[in-house]
């Protein structure tokens, strides 16, 4: 028991500091396009990596119900590639209407 | 597309909404199944050709070369998150964003879709748009590196190459030295 909390303390201390950065890079990076780096990525490892520890949790506390494991795995796969997919939108909308990208040496905006 | 096939499709995506159906559902009786038999069959009528679409003898090699790509590129997304958050910490932001573009040979709509999303999740760069026709690609890099990495190793379009059978043309590669 002591070790399966040991490795969802872990999983889930991964997944806040990712999602931790990403929050900090939305405040540090110049630029929309440099904001979407931070964002695009972290929040994705971030939330699957809180995710996998709350299926491990789940699995050691309440092994009677293992289906809900298996939706939460869902979530995870389903993030993963919807996540990336909203980034690029973002990505593309915010170019086809011409915002410039930063360039070493702007002003921040 | 000829009956075959059709029927090809229309059964591959009963059987894996079905089985979503019974993962999400969780319940065995009677009601519960009949009522997925009829709602999986409902969205099968409208949408088989979204999943399978057309001929594909190699639908079953590329599912598996896909399931073995998948792994790599899960590493690939933890060495994005550790190079973003250095890039984050670090106090002088070691950033210079660009844009680049280059072409592959990939056509088909699912591989397109697996390499945009590949190269949004591996380190500092992120697909802004893709041009099926020519199966080119624009991306913003967060700095040199990552740009260099797609433009001259070209590891990743190999990568999802390799999975979709697309033969990769061996004439404007830079020579190995």
């Amino acid at each position: 028991m002591v070790i399966g909390d040991v490795i969802v303390t872990l999983f889930l201390a991964g997944g806040l500091f990712f999602t931790l950065v990403g929050s900090i890079g939305l405040l540090r990076f110049p630029d929309f396009y440099t904001r979407l780096h931070a964002t695009g990525k972290c929040d994705t490892l971030g939330t699957g990596l809180i995710l996998t520890g709350v299926i491990i949790y789940h699995l050691f506390h309440y092994s009677g119900t293992p289906l809900v494991p298996v939706r939460l795995a869902f979530l995870v796969f389903f993030i993963f590639i919807a996540n990336p997919a909203a980034t690029h939108a973002l990505m593309k909308a915010g170019y086809e209407v011409g915002v410039k990208p930063w360039k070493l040496g702007d002003e921040r905006r | 597309m000829n009956r075959g096939e059709k029927t090809f499709g229309i059964l591959i995506t009963f059987g894996v909404l079905f089985l979503f159906w019974i993962l999400l559902s969780g319940l065995f009786d009677a009601f519960h199944l009949i009522a997925g038999v009829i709602c999986t069959g409902i969205v099968t009528l409208m949408s088989h050709d979204l999943l399978v679409k057309g001929k594909d003898e190699k639908f079953i090699g590329k599912s598996l070369r896909l399931f073995c790509y998948i792994p790599w590129e899960l590493w690939q997304i933890v060495l994005a998150n550790i190079d973003v958050a250095i890039r984050v910490l670090h106090p002088k932001m070691p950033i210079d964003p660009l844009i680049i573009e280059f072409e592959t040979p990939l056509r088909s709509d699912f591989s397109l879709v697996t390499l945009a999303n590949s190269i949004t999740l591996t380190p500092g760069t992120i697909t802004i748009s893709v041009e099926p026709e020519k199966g080119a690609f624009r991306v913003h890099a967060i700095a040199k590196e990552p740009a260099d990495a797609l433009l001259l190793d070209q590891t990743m379009q190999k990568k999802v190459a390799e999975v979709f059978f697309v033969e990769w043309p061996g004439t404007d590669q830079p020579a190995r030295t």
